[in-house]
Protein backbone atom coordinates (compact mmCIF):
# COMPACT_ATOMS: atom_id res chain seq x y z
CA UNK A 1 0.00 0.00 0.00
CA UNK A 2 1.31 3.06 -1.03
CA UNK A 3 0.52 6.05 1.77
CA UNK A 4 2.54 9.14 2.15
CA UNK A 5 3.01 8.95 5.78
CA UNK A 6 5.55 5.59 6.66
CA UNK A 7 4.48 4.23 9.81
CA UNK A 8 7.34 3.94 12.29
CA UNK A 9 5.06 1.95 14.86
CA UNK A 10 1.97 -0.42 14.94
CA UNK A 11 0.61 -2.12 17.02
CA UNK A 12 -2.82 -4.15 16.51
CA UNK A 13 -4.91 -5.91 19.46
CA UNK A 14 -2.17 -5.96 21.93
CA UNK A 15 -3.21 -7.91 24.93
CA UNK A 16 -1.19 -8.66 28.52
CA UNK A 17 -2.83 -10.33 31.35
CA UNK A 18 -0.80 -11.00 34.70
CA UNK A 19 -2.76 -13.27 36.17
CA UNK A 20 -6.22 -11.99 36.79
CA UNK A 21 -5.16 -8.15 36.06
CA UNK A 22 -4.92 -6.79 32.55
CA UNK A 23 -2.71 -5.03 32.00
CA UNK A 24 -4.04 -4.39 27.93
CA UNK A 25 -6.70 -5.49 26.69
CA UNK A 26 -6.47 -5.00 23.07
CA UNK A 27 -4.62 -2.32 22.46
CA UNK A 28 -4.37 -0.57 19.00
CA UNK A 29 -1.32 2.07 18.19
CA UNK A 30 0.12 3.79 15.32
CA UNK A 31 2.81 5.75 15.44
CA UNK A 32 4.00 7.91 11.78
CA UNK A 33 7.29 8.68 11.51
CA UNK A 34 8.64 11.30 12.58
CA UNK A 35 5.74 12.42 14.91
CA UNK A 36 5.15 12.20 18.55
CA UNK A 37 2.61 10.33 19.84
CA UNK A 38 1.14 10.79 23.64
CA UNK A 39 0.07 8.30 25.59
CA UNK A 40 -2.48 9.51 28.01
CA UNK A 41 -3.57 8.11 31.02
CA UNK A 42 -3.53 7.34 35.16
CA UNK A 43 -0.98 5.17 36.84
CA UNK A 44 -2.27 1.80 36.05
CA UNK A 45 -4.19 2.01 32.84
CA UNK A 46 -0.98 -0.02 31.29
CA UNK A 47 0.71 3.13 29.39
CA UNK A 48 4.34 1.22 30.92
CA UNK A 49 3.16 -2.22 29.65
CA UNK A 50 2.35 -1.08 26.45
CA UNK A 51 6.00 0.57 26.10
CA UNK A 52 7.95 -2.53 27.50
CA UNK A 53 6.26 -4.63 24.55
CA UNK A 54 7.04 -2.29 21.98
CA UNK A 55 10.76 -2.14 23.52
CA UNK A 56 10.74 -5.90 23.25
CA UNK A 57 11.17 -6.15 27.05
CA UNK A 58 7.53 -8.28 27.26
CA UNK A 59 6.17 -10.60 24.61
CA UNK A 60 2.40 -9.72 24.17
CA UNK A 61 -0.27 -12.38 25.12
CA UNK A 62 -1.82 -11.67 21.55
CA UNK A 63 -1.67 -9.00 18.84
CA UNK A 64 1.13 -8.21 17.01
CA UNK A 65 3.35 -5.29 16.78
CA UNK A 66 5.70 -3.97 14.65
CA UNK A 67 8.55 -1.12 15.10
CA UNK A 68 10.28 0.32 11.59
CA UNK A 69 8.84 -2.38 9.92
CA UNK A 70 9.83 -5.64 12.25
CA UNK A 71 8.06 -7.38 14.47
CA UNK A 72 8.59 -6.83 18.31
CA UNK A 73 8.97 -10.69 18.73
CA UNK A 74 10.12 -12.47 15.95
CA UNK A 75 12.66 -9.92 14.54
CA UNK A 76 13.55 -8.25 18.46
CA UNK A 77 16.91 -7.88 17.89
CA UNK A 78 16.30 -5.35 14.60
CA UNK A 79 14.00 -4.01 16.86
CA UNK A 80 16.39 -2.83 19.61
CA UNK A 81 18.97 -1.82 17.40
CA UNK A 82 16.63 1.59 16.18
CA UNK A 83 15.09 2.19 19.51
CA UNK A 84 16.09 3.94 22.35
CA UNK A 85 14.32 3.44 25.58
CA UNK A 86 13.83 5.80 28.64
CA UNK A 87 12.03 3.72 31.68
CA UNK A 88 9.57 5.06 34.49
CA UNK A 89 12.24 4.74 36.74
CA UNK A 90 15.58 6.23 35.58
CA UNK A 91 17.66 3.17 33.99
CA UNK A 92 21.37 4.36 34.63
CA UNK A 93 23.94 2.70 36.54
CA UNK A 94 24.08 4.58 39.70
CA UNK A 95 27.19 3.22 41.01
CA UNK A 96 28.89 4.36 38.08
CA UNK A 97 30.04 8.13 36.76
CA UNK A 98 27.78 10.10 34.27
CA UNK A 99 30.74 9.57 31.40
CA UNK A 100 31.22 5.88 32.25
CA UNK A 101 27.25 5.19 32.00
CA UNK A 102 27.66 6.62 28.35
CA UNK A 103 30.97 4.82 27.59
CA UNK A 104 29.61 1.87 28.71
CA UNK A 105 26.86 1.90 26.38
CA UNK A 106 28.86 2.55 23.42
CA UNK A 107 31.15 -0.02 23.84
CA UNK A 108 28.47 -2.57 24.46
CA UNK A 109 27.23 -1.08 20.43
CA UNK A 110 30.37 -1.78 18.94
CA UNK A 111 31.96 1.59 19.31
CA UNK A 112 35.60 1.86 19.57
CA UNK A 113 36.96 3.09 22.94
CA UNK A 114 37.73 6.56 21.04
CA UNK A 115 34.31 6.52 19.62
CA UNK A 116 32.55 5.67 22.75
CA UNK A 117 34.49 8.32 24.83
CA UNK A 118 33.93 10.84 21.87
CA UNK A 119 29.98 10.33 21.87
CA UNK A 120 29.96 10.42 25.91
CA UNK A 121 31.52 14.09 25.55
CA UNK A 122 28.93 14.79 23.23
CA UNK A 123 25.96 13.74 25.42
CA UNK A 124 27.44 15.32 28.27
CA UNK A 125 28.19 18.53 26.61
CA UNK A 126 24.44 18.21 24.50
CA UNK A 127 22.58 17.40 27.83
CA UNK A 128 24.62 19.99 30.47
CA UNK A 129 26.40 17.26 32.41
CA UNK A 130 30.06 18.15 31.56
CA UNK A 131 30.67 19.53 35.04
CA UNK A 132 28.80 16.47 36.84
CA UNK A 133 30.16 13.62 34.17
CA UNK A 134 32.50 11.98 36.52
CA UNK A 135 30.49 12.26 39.21
CA UNK A 136 29.05 8.79 40.41
CA UNK A 137 24.99 8.67 38.61
CA UNK A 138 23.87 8.81 42.46
CA UNK A 139 24.68 12.02 43.65
CA UNK A 140 22.90 13.48 40.84
CA UNK A 141 19.31 15.03 41.26
CA UNK A 142 16.56 14.17 39.94
CA UNK A 143 16.51 16.16 36.63
CA UNK A 144 20.13 15.34 35.76
CA UNK A 145 19.24 11.66 36.38
CA UNK A 146 17.24 11.88 33.81
CA UNK A 147 18.63 13.67 31.02
CA UNK A 148 21.55 10.90 31.85
CA UNK A 149 19.13 8.36 31.06
CA UNK A 150 17.35 10.61 27.90
CA UNK A 151 21.48 10.67 27.04
CA UNK A 152 22.07 6.42 27.65
CA UNK A 153 19.33 5.97 25.30
CA UNK A 154 20.70 8.10 22.34
CA UNK A 155 24.04 6.88 22.35
CA UNK A 156 23.21 4.70 19.86
CA UNK A 157 21.41 7.17 17.65
CA UNK A 158 17.54 5.81 17.82
CA UNK A 159 15.17 6.58 14.80
CA UNK A 160 12.47 5.69 17.29
CA UNK A 161 12.34 6.96 21.25
CA UNK A 162 10.43 5.84 23.83
CA UNK A 163 10.08 8.11 26.64
CA UNK A 164 7.90 6.47 29.47
CA UNK A 165 7.15 9.34 31.73
CA UNK A 166 9.91 11.11 31.40
CA UNK A 167 9.37 14.55 33.83
CA UNK A 168 7.58 12.60 36.15
CA UNK A 169 8.70 14.06 39.68
CA UNK A 170 10.80 16.57 38.09
CA UNK A 171 10.67 20.95 38.54
CA UNK A 172 9.28 22.80 35.87
CA UNK A 173 12.59 23.87 35.00
CA UNK A 174 13.77 20.37 34.49
CA UNK A 175 10.43 19.34 32.51
CA UNK A 176 11.10 22.42 30.23
CA UNK A 177 14.61 20.70 29.62
CA UNK A 178 13.02 17.81 28.59
CA UNK A 179 10.40 19.42 26.83
CA UNK A 180 13.08 20.95 24.83
CA UNK A 181 15.09 18.39 24.18
CA UNK A 182 12.01 16.26 22.78
CA UNK A 183 11.18 19.17 20.66
CA UNK A 184 14.67 19.12 18.62
CA UNK A 185 14.66 15.02 18.74
CA UNK A 186 11.95 15.39 16.63
CA UNK A 187 13.06 18.60 14.46
CA UNK A 188 15.92 16.04 13.42
CA UNK A 189 13.07 13.29 12.21
CA UNK A 190 13.24 10.95 15.48
CA UNK A 191 9.82 9.18 16.15
CA UNK A 192 8.98 9.38 19.78
CA UNK A 193 6.33 7.38 21.87
CA UNK A 194 6.12 9.17 25.23
CA UNK A 195 3.75 8.33 28.07
CA UNK A 196 2.52 10.98 30.62
CA UNK A 197 -0.08 11.39 33.41
CA UNK A 198 0.18 14.98 32.87
CA UNK A 199 -1.85 16.43 29.93
CA UNK A 200 -0.10 20.05 29.49
CA UNK A 201 3.04 17.47 28.25
CA UNK A 202 0.80 15.48 25.89
CA UNK A 203 -0.80 18.84 24.85
CA UNK A 204 2.73 20.01 24.52
CA UNK A 205 4.38 17.68 22.40
CA UNK A 206 2.22 15.29 21.25
CA UNK A 207 0.94 15.56 17.12
CA UNK A 208 -1.57 13.08 18.20
CA UNK A 209 -2.63 11.93 21.80
CA UNK A 210 -4.10 8.17 22.51
CA UNK A 211 -5.75 7.94 25.73
CA UNK A 212 -5.46 5.08 28.06
CA UNK A 213 -7.52 3.81 30.67
CA UNK A 214 -7.55 0.70 32.19
CA UNK A 215 -5.87 -1.14 29.60
CA UNK A 216 -7.48 0.67 26.73
CA UNK A 217 -7.99 2.92 24.42
CA UNK A 218 -10.24 5.32 25.35
CA UNK A 219 -9.90 8.43 22.74
CA UNK A 220 -7.36 9.33 20.27
CA UNK A 221 -7.02 11.87 18.19
CA UNK A 222 -5.15 15.73 18.11
CA UNK A 223 -4.86 17.58 21.07
CA UNK A 224 -7.18 20.07 19.59
CA UNK A 225 -9.85 17.18 18.43
CA UNK A 226 -9.94 15.88 22.09
CA UNK A 227 -10.67 18.86 23.72
CA UNK A 228 -13.65 19.97 21.05
CA UNK A 229 -14.65 16.58 22.02
CA UNK A 230 -15.52 17.32 25.53
CA UNK A 231 -17.29 20.17 24.13
CA UNK A 232 -17.74 23.27 25.44
CA UNK A 233 -15.69 26.36 25.86
CA UNK A 234 -14.90 28.23 28.64
CA UNK A 235 -15.05 31.73 29.64
CA UNK A 236 -12.79 33.18 31.94
CA UNK A 237 -12.81 36.51 33.86
CA UNK A 238 -10.42 37.60 37.05
CA UNK A 239 -10.51 40.92 38.88
CA UNK A 240 -8.12 43.29 39.35
CA UNK A 241 -9.55 43.42 43.12
CA UNK A 242 -10.67 40.40 44.69
CA UNK A 243 -13.28 42.57 46.06
CA UNK A 244 -15.22 43.04 42.57
CA UNK A 245 -15.24 38.67 42.17
CA UNK A 246 -19.15 39.11 43.36
CA UNK A 247 -20.31 41.98 41.24
CA UNK A 248 -18.19 40.21 38.66
CA UNK A 249 -20.03 37.27 39.15
CA UNK A 250 -23.14 39.05 38.63
CA UNK A 251 -22.39 40.79 35.22
CA UNK A 252 -20.98 37.63 34.10
CA UNK A 253 -24.25 35.71 34.93
CA UNK A 254 -26.37 38.34 33.94
CA UNK A 255 -24.71 38.51 30.37
CA UNK A 256 -24.70 35.07 29.20
CA UNK A 257 -27.78 33.71 31.21
CA UNK A 258 -25.62 30.89 33.15
CA UNK A 259 -24.53 30.41 36.72
CA UNK A 260 -21.17 31.22 37.11
CA UNK A 261 -18.10 29.30 38.91
CA UNK A 262 -16.70 31.51 41.50
CA UNK A 263 -13.33 30.52 42.41
CA UNK A 264 -11.93 32.58 45.62
CA UNK A 265 -8.85 30.91 45.97
CA UNK A 266 -7.47 31.91 42.40
CA UNK A 267 -10.23 34.88 42.30
CA UNK A 268 -11.38 33.31 39.05
CA UNK A 269 -15.23 33.65 37.15
CA UNK A 270 -15.93 30.67 34.50
CA UNK A 271 -18.84 29.81 32.97
CA UNK A 272 -19.35 27.56 30.11
CA UNK A 273 -20.34 29.03 26.97
CA UNK A 274 -21.12 27.81 23.55
CA UNK A 275 -19.59 30.56 21.63
CA UNK A 276 -17.90 33.49 21.69
CA UNK A 277 -20.70 35.69 21.32
CA UNK A 278 -21.33 36.96 24.94
CA UNK A 279 -18.03 37.99 25.24
CA UNK A 280 -18.40 42.13 23.67
CA UNK A 281 -21.02 42.06 26.43
CA UNK A 282 -18.99 41.20 29.61
CA UNK A 283 -16.40 43.51 28.21
CA UNK A 284 -19.02 46.38 28.13
CA UNK A 285 -20.62 46.25 31.39
CA UNK A 286 -17.72 45.26 32.89
CA UNK A 287 -16.65 48.70 31.44
CA UNK A 288 -19.24 50.49 32.36
CA UNK A 289 -18.89 49.18 36.03
CA UNK A 290 -15.37 50.63 36.22
CA UNK A 291 -14.19 47.17 37.24
CA UNK A 292 -10.52 46.33 36.25
CA UNK A 293 -9.81 42.81 35.26
CA UNK A 294 -6.36 41.38 34.73
CA UNK A 295 -7.69 38.32 32.42
CA UNK A 296 -10.31 38.24 30.29
CA UNK A 297 -10.20 34.93 28.06
CA UNK A 298 -12.18 32.46 25.76
CA UNK A 299 -10.43 29.13 26.34
CA UNK A 300 -11.13 25.09 25.15
CA UNK A 301 -11.48 23.05 27.95
CA UNK A 302 -8.10 21.83 29.43
CA UNK A 303 -7.30 18.33 28.96
CA UNK A 304 -7.93 17.14 32.70
CA UNK A 305 -11.46 18.05 31.51
CA UNK A 306 -11.22 16.03 28.53
CA UNK A 307 -10.11 13.25 30.54
CA UNK A 308 -12.86 13.28 33.03
CA UNK A 309 -15.62 13.66 30.23
CA UNK A 310 -13.86 11.03 28.42
CA UNK A 311 -13.68 8.31 31.27
CA UNK A 312 -15.78 9.55 33.83
CA UNK A 313 -12.79 10.29 36.95
CA UNK A 314 -9.88 12.51 36.50
CA UNK A 315 -6.81 11.59 35.93
CA UNK A 316 -5.12 12.04 39.04
CA UNK A 317 -7.88 9.42 40.89
CA UNK A 318 -7.91 11.67 44.87
CA UNK A 319 -5.95 9.48 47.66
CA UNK A 320 -9.54 7.86 49.71
CA UNK A 321 -7.69 9.40 53.06
CA UNK A 322 -8.14 13.04 51.21
CA UNK A 323 -11.42 12.38 50.54
CA UNK A 324 -12.09 11.58 54.24
CA UNK A 325 -9.93 14.56 55.39
CA UNK A 326 -12.16 16.75 53.56
CA UNK A 327 -15.31 15.23 54.53
CA UNK A 328 -14.08 16.04 58.56
CA UNK A 329 -13.50 19.49 58.09
CA UNK B 1 6.30 4.87 -0.35
CA UNK B 2 5.68 1.69 1.36
CA UNK B 3 5.43 1.23 4.97
CA UNK B 4 9.34 1.63 6.32
CA UNK B 5 11.76 -0.87 7.30
CA UNK B 6 14.27 1.32 9.01
CA UNK B 7 17.66 0.32 8.47
CA UNK B 8 19.84 -0.47 11.93
CA UNK B 9 22.03 2.28 12.37
CA UNK B 10 25.32 2.36 10.45
CA UNK B 11 27.57 2.00 13.42
CA UNK B 12 26.01 -0.87 14.62
CA UNK B 13 28.80 -3.36 13.06
CA UNK B 14 27.17 -6.31 16.08
CA UNK B 15 25.80 -8.71 13.54
CA UNK B 16 29.13 -8.44 11.14
CA UNK B 17 31.17 -9.60 14.40
CA UNK B 18 30.84 -12.83 15.42
CA UNK B 19 32.56 -12.63 19.27
CA UNK B 20 31.01 -9.50 19.56
CA UNK B 21 29.46 -11.44 22.74
CA UNK B 22 32.91 -11.48 24.19
CA UNK B 23 32.97 -7.66 23.62
CA UNK B 24 29.85 -6.89 25.57
CA UNK B 25 30.57 -9.71 28.34
CA UNK B 26 34.02 -8.04 29.03
CA UNK B 27 32.37 -4.49 28.83
CA UNK B 28 29.97 -5.63 31.67
CA UNK B 29 32.66 -7.38 33.55
CA UNK B 30 34.38 -4.12 33.50
CA UNK B 31 31.20 -2.37 35.23
CA UNK B 32 30.52 -4.51 37.46
CA UNK B 33 34.47 -4.02 38.53
CA UNK B 34 33.98 -0.61 38.53
CA UNK B 35 31.36 -1.05 40.57
CA UNK B 36 33.13 -2.93 43.18
CA UNK B 37 35.55 -0.18 43.52
CA UNK B 38 32.81 1.84 44.13
CA UNK B 39 31.28 0.16 46.78
CA UNK B 40 34.06 -1.18 48.73
CA UNK B 41 32.15 -2.19 51.57
CA UNK B 42 30.58 -4.73 49.62
CA UNK B 43 33.52 -7.19 50.02
CA UNK B 44 33.01 -7.97 53.73
CA UNK B 45 31.73 -11.32 52.47
CA UNK B 46 35.60 -11.50 50.73
CA UNK B 47 37.66 -9.70 52.88
CA UNK B 48 36.65 -9.92 56.27
CA UNK B 49 34.93 -13.00 56.56
CA UNK B 50 37.74 -15.37 55.49
CA UNK B 51 39.78 -14.15 58.42
CA UNK B 52 37.17 -14.53 60.64
CA UNK B 53 35.99 -18.02 59.68
CA UNK B 54 39.98 -18.85 59.92
CA UNK B 55 40.59 -17.27 63.25
CA UNK B 56 37.48 -18.98 64.52
CA UNK B 57 37.56 -22.57 63.70
CA UNK B 58 41.61 -22.09 63.82
CA UNK B 59 41.82 -21.54 67.22
CA UNK B 60 38.11 -22.31 68.88
CA UNK B 61 38.51 -26.09 67.48
CA UNK B 62 41.72 -26.23 66.04
CA UNK B 63 43.02 -28.12 69.99
CA UNK B 64 39.95 -30.13 70.20
CA UNK B 65 39.83 -31.76 66.75
CA UNK B 66 43.63 -31.95 66.33
CA UNK B 67 44.60 -33.13 69.73
CA UNK B 68 47.93 -33.42 69.92
CA UNK B 69 49.06 -31.21 67.15
CA UNK B 70 47.09 -28.22 68.96
CA UNK B 71 46.29 -25.57 65.74
CA UNK B 72 49.61 -25.53 64.38
CA UNK B 73 48.15 -29.41 63.61
CA UNK B 74 45.33 -28.49 62.46
CA UNK B 75 46.36 -25.62 59.69
CA UNK B 76 47.50 -27.61 57.08
CA UNK B 77 44.18 -29.71 56.74
CA UNK B 78 41.92 -26.76 57.55
CA UNK B 79 43.27 -23.69 55.07
CA UNK B 80 42.29 -25.85 51.82
CA UNK B 81 38.80 -26.48 53.59
CA UNK B 82 38.46 -23.40 54.35
CA UNK B 83 39.36 -21.74 50.81
CA UNK B 84 36.93 -23.97 49.31
CA UNK B 85 34.27 -23.09 51.81
CA UNK B 86 34.65 -19.40 51.30
CA UNK B 87 35.10 -19.42 47.55
CA UNK B 88 31.47 -20.90 47.97
CA UNK B 89 30.15 -18.91 50.01
CA UNK B 90 30.83 -16.01 47.95
CA UNK B 91 29.35 -17.48 44.80
CA UNK B 92 26.38 -17.23 46.43
CA UNK B 93 27.66 -13.51 46.48
CA UNK B 94 26.83 -13.39 42.50
CA UNK B 95 22.94 -14.04 42.72
CA UNK B 96 21.68 -11.78 45.49
CA UNK B 97 23.99 -8.84 44.02
CA UNK B 98 22.64 -9.95 40.17
CA UNK B 99 18.81 -10.07 41.60
CA UNK B 100 19.68 -6.74 43.16
CA UNK B 101 20.97 -4.77 39.77
CA UNK B 102 18.10 -6.62 38.17
CA UNK B 103 15.67 -4.69 40.72
CA UNK B 104 17.03 -1.16 39.84
CA UNK B 105 16.19 -1.16 36.66
CA UNK B 106 19.30 -0.87 34.69
CA UNK B 107 19.01 -4.39 33.24
CA UNK B 108 15.82 -2.97 31.33
CA UNK B 109 18.65 -1.28 29.67
CA UNK B 110 20.62 -3.55 28.61
CA UNK B 111 17.73 -5.48 27.27
CA UNK B 112 16.73 -2.75 25.21
CA UNK B 113 19.77 -2.78 23.54
CA UNK B 114 20.92 -4.97 20.67
CA UNK B 115 23.55 -6.98 22.40
CA UNK B 116 24.16 -10.53 22.97
CA UNK B 117 21.19 -11.96 25.52
CA UNK B 118 24.21 -14.03 27.31
CA UNK B 119 26.62 -10.98 27.59
CA UNK B 120 24.63 -9.42 31.05
CA UNK B 121 25.40 -12.85 32.75
CA UNK B 122 28.56 -13.68 31.67
CA UNK B 123 29.50 -9.72 32.30
CA UNK B 124 28.35 -10.63 35.69
CA UNK B 125 30.02 -14.10 36.62
CA UNK B 126 33.44 -12.39 35.18
CA UNK B 127 33.58 -9.32 37.26
CA UNK B 128 32.67 -11.44 40.68
CA UNK B 129 36.25 -13.20 39.43
CA UNK B 130 37.73 -10.59 40.66
CA UNK B 131 35.82 -10.97 44.35
CA UNK B 132 36.70 -14.14 44.33
CA UNK B 133 40.50 -13.96 43.62
CA UNK B 134 40.22 -11.17 46.51
CA UNK B 135 39.06 -13.50 49.25
CA UNK B 136 41.35 -17.03 47.89
CA UNK B 137 44.34 -14.49 47.98
CA UNK B 138 43.09 -12.83 50.97
CA UNK B 139 42.50 -16.24 52.94
CA UNK B 140 45.73 -17.76 51.45
CA UNK B 141 47.64 -15.17 52.68
CA UNK B 142 46.30 -15.16 56.04
CA UNK B 143 47.20 -18.85 56.40
CA UNK B 144 50.80 -18.13 55.14
CA UNK B 145 51.39 -15.68 57.90
CA UNK B 146 50.21 -18.10 60.15
CA UNK B 147 52.16 -20.55 59.22
CA UNK B 148 50.74 -22.58 56.70
CA UNK B 149 53.07 -23.44 53.38
CA UNK B 150 53.09 -25.39 49.97
CA UNK B 151 54.19 -28.87 51.17
CA UNK B 152 53.60 -30.04 47.78
CA UNK B 153 55.48 -27.45 45.91
CA UNK B 154 54.45 -23.95 45.09
CA UNK B 155 53.37 -24.55 41.59
CA UNK B 156 51.00 -27.62 42.65
CA UNK B 157 49.82 -24.67 45.33
CA UNK B 158 48.89 -22.02 42.93
CA UNK B 159 47.08 -24.45 40.67
CA UNK B 160 45.12 -25.52 43.86
CA UNK B 161 44.42 -21.83 43.71
CA UNK B 162 43.04 -21.60 39.99
CA UNK B 163 41.14 -24.38 40.21
CA UNK B 164 38.88 -23.23 43.15
CA UNK B 165 38.36 -20.47 41.17
CA UNK B 166 37.42 -22.34 38.24
CA UNK B 167 34.98 -24.20 40.51
CA UNK B 168 33.77 -21.03 41.91
CA UNK B 169 32.61 -19.77 38.16
CA UNK B 170 31.04 -22.87 37.67
CA UNK B 171 28.95 -22.85 40.88
CA UNK B 172 28.13 -19.42 41.13
CA UNK B 173 25.72 -20.49 37.88
CA UNK B 174 23.65 -21.80 40.22
CA UNK B 175 23.51 -18.76 41.69
CA UNK B 176 22.90 -16.60 38.66
CA UNK B 177 19.79 -18.69 38.14
CA UNK B 178 18.33 -18.33 41.25
CA UNK B 179 19.47 -14.47 41.39
CA UNK B 180 17.31 -14.86 37.75
CA UNK B 181 14.41 -16.73 39.15
CA UNK B 182 13.55 -15.19 42.65
CA UNK B 183 11.98 -12.17 42.88
CA UNK B 184 13.95 -10.61 45.98
CA UNK B 185 18.06 -10.54 46.75
CA UNK B 186 16.79 -11.57 50.47
CA UNK B 187 14.86 -14.44 49.01
CA UNK B 188 18.07 -15.35 46.91
CA UNK B 189 20.12 -15.06 50.63
CA UNK B 190 17.75 -17.05 52.49
CA UNK B 191 17.48 -19.81 49.92
CA UNK B 192 21.58 -19.62 49.85
CA UNK B 193 22.04 -20.16 53.49
CA UNK B 194 19.41 -23.15 53.91
CA UNK B 195 21.64 -24.79 50.99
CA UNK B 196 25.64 -23.87 51.77
CA UNK B 197 25.49 -24.59 55.49
CA UNK B 198 24.40 -28.00 55.06
CA UNK B 199 26.76 -28.52 51.79
CA UNK B 200 29.95 -26.81 53.33
CA UNK B 201 29.55 -28.26 57.12
CA UNK B 202 28.50 -31.33 55.85
CA UNK B 203 31.74 -32.19 54.18
CA UNK B 204 35.83 -33.30 54.90
CA UNK B 205 36.28 -29.39 55.72
CA UNK B 206 36.59 -29.05 59.13
CA UNK B 207 36.24 -32.73 60.38
CA UNK B 208 37.63 -36.57 58.97
CA UNK B 209 34.15 -37.94 57.34
CA UNK B 210 34.44 -41.03 59.32
CA UNK B 211 33.76 -39.54 62.35
CA UNK B 212 30.30 -38.31 61.23
CA UNK B 213 27.11 -40.72 61.04
CA UNK B 214 26.33 -43.20 57.95
CA UNK B 215 24.31 -41.01 56.74
CA UNK B 216 26.03 -38.24 56.31
CA UNK B 217 28.90 -40.31 55.21
CA UNK B 218 26.51 -41.31 52.49
CA UNK B 219 25.80 -37.28 51.22
CA UNK B 220 29.28 -36.46 51.80
CA UNK B 221 30.28 -39.14 48.95
CA UNK B 222 28.37 -38.16 46.54
CA UNK B 223 29.06 -34.13 47.18
CA UNK B 224 31.48 -32.20 45.33
CA UNK B 225 32.76 -30.06 48.07
CA UNK B 226 34.46 -33.49 50.02
CA UNK B 227 36.35 -34.12 46.62
CA UNK B 228 37.33 -30.06 45.90
CA UNK B 229 38.74 -30.18 49.45
CA UNK B 230 40.46 -33.64 48.48
CA UNK B 231 41.46 -31.79 45.45
CA UNK B 232 43.20 -28.84 47.16
CA UNK B 233 44.79 -30.67 50.00
CA UNK B 234 46.37 -32.75 47.70
CA UNK B 235 47.67 -30.09 45.42
CA UNK B 236 48.76 -28.03 48.54
CA UNK B 237 50.02 -30.85 50.85
CA UNK B 238 50.13 -33.79 48.55
CA UNK B 239 48.28 -37.18 48.63
CA UNK B 240 46.34 -38.72 45.94
CA UNK B 241 45.10 -36.26 43.31
CA UNK B 242 43.79 -38.05 40.09
CA UNK B 243 40.55 -39.26 41.43
CA UNK B 244 39.40 -36.06 43.26
CA UNK B 245 40.17 -33.90 40.57
CA UNK B 246 38.77 -35.98 37.94
CA UNK B 247 35.56 -36.04 40.23
CA UNK B 248 35.93 -32.01 40.60
CA UNK B 249 36.35 -31.09 37.06
CA UNK B 250 33.22 -33.40 36.15
CA UNK B 251 31.07 -31.72 38.74
CA UNK B 252 32.49 -28.41 37.03
CA UNK B 253 31.25 -28.97 33.19
CA UNK B 254 28.37 -30.58 34.62
CA UNK B 255 27.61 -27.47 36.70
CA UNK B 256 27.70 -25.05 33.51
CA UNK B 257 26.30 -27.29 31.39
CA UNK B 258 22.94 -27.77 33.46
CA UNK B 259 22.84 -23.94 35.04
CA UNK B 260 24.13 -22.12 32.60
CA UNK B 261 21.16 -22.47 30.49
CA UNK B 262 19.03 -22.37 32.88
CA UNK B 263 20.35 -18.98 33.99
CA UNK B 264 20.58 -17.53 30.25
CA UNK B 265 16.54 -19.40 30.35
CA UNK B 266 15.09 -17.32 33.12
CA UNK B 267 17.13 -14.04 31.64
CA UNK B 268 15.12 -14.15 28.51
CA UNK B 269 11.83 -15.10 30.61
CA UNK B 270 12.24 -12.36 33.16
CA UNK B 271 9.97 -9.60 32.56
Amino acid sequence: MTTTNQVAIEAVGLVKKYGSTTALAGVDLSVPTGTVLGVLGPNGAGKTTAVRILGTLLRPDSGQATVGGYDVVREAGKVRSIIGLTGQYASVDEDMSGRRNLIMIGRLLGYSRPQARAKADELLERFELVDAGDRTAKTYSGGMRRRLDLASSLVGNPSILYLDEPTTGLDPHARNGVWETVRNLVLDGTTVLLTTQYLEEADALADSIVVFDKGSVVANGRPAELKAQAGKQSLDVRPAEPAHLERVAAIVAESTGSRPNVDVVNTLVSVPVSDGSSMPVVVRRLDEAGIAVTELSLRLPSLDEVFLALTGHTAEEKQPDAVLEGASR
Amino acid sequence: MNTATLEPAAHLGHRSRPFAWVQQSLTLAWRNIVRIRQNPEALADVTFQPIIFLALFLFVFGGAIAGGGGWRGYLPQLLPGLLVQTVVFATMGTGVGLNDDFAKGVFDRFRSLPIARVSPLIGAVLGDAVRYSLSIVILMTSGFVLGFRFDNGVGNGLLGMLIVLLFALSMCWIWVWLGLVMKTAQGVQGIAFLVMFPLTFGSNIFVPTSTLPGFLQAFTKVSPITYLVDTERALMGGGALQKPLLITLAWMVGLVAVFAPLAIRAYRRRT
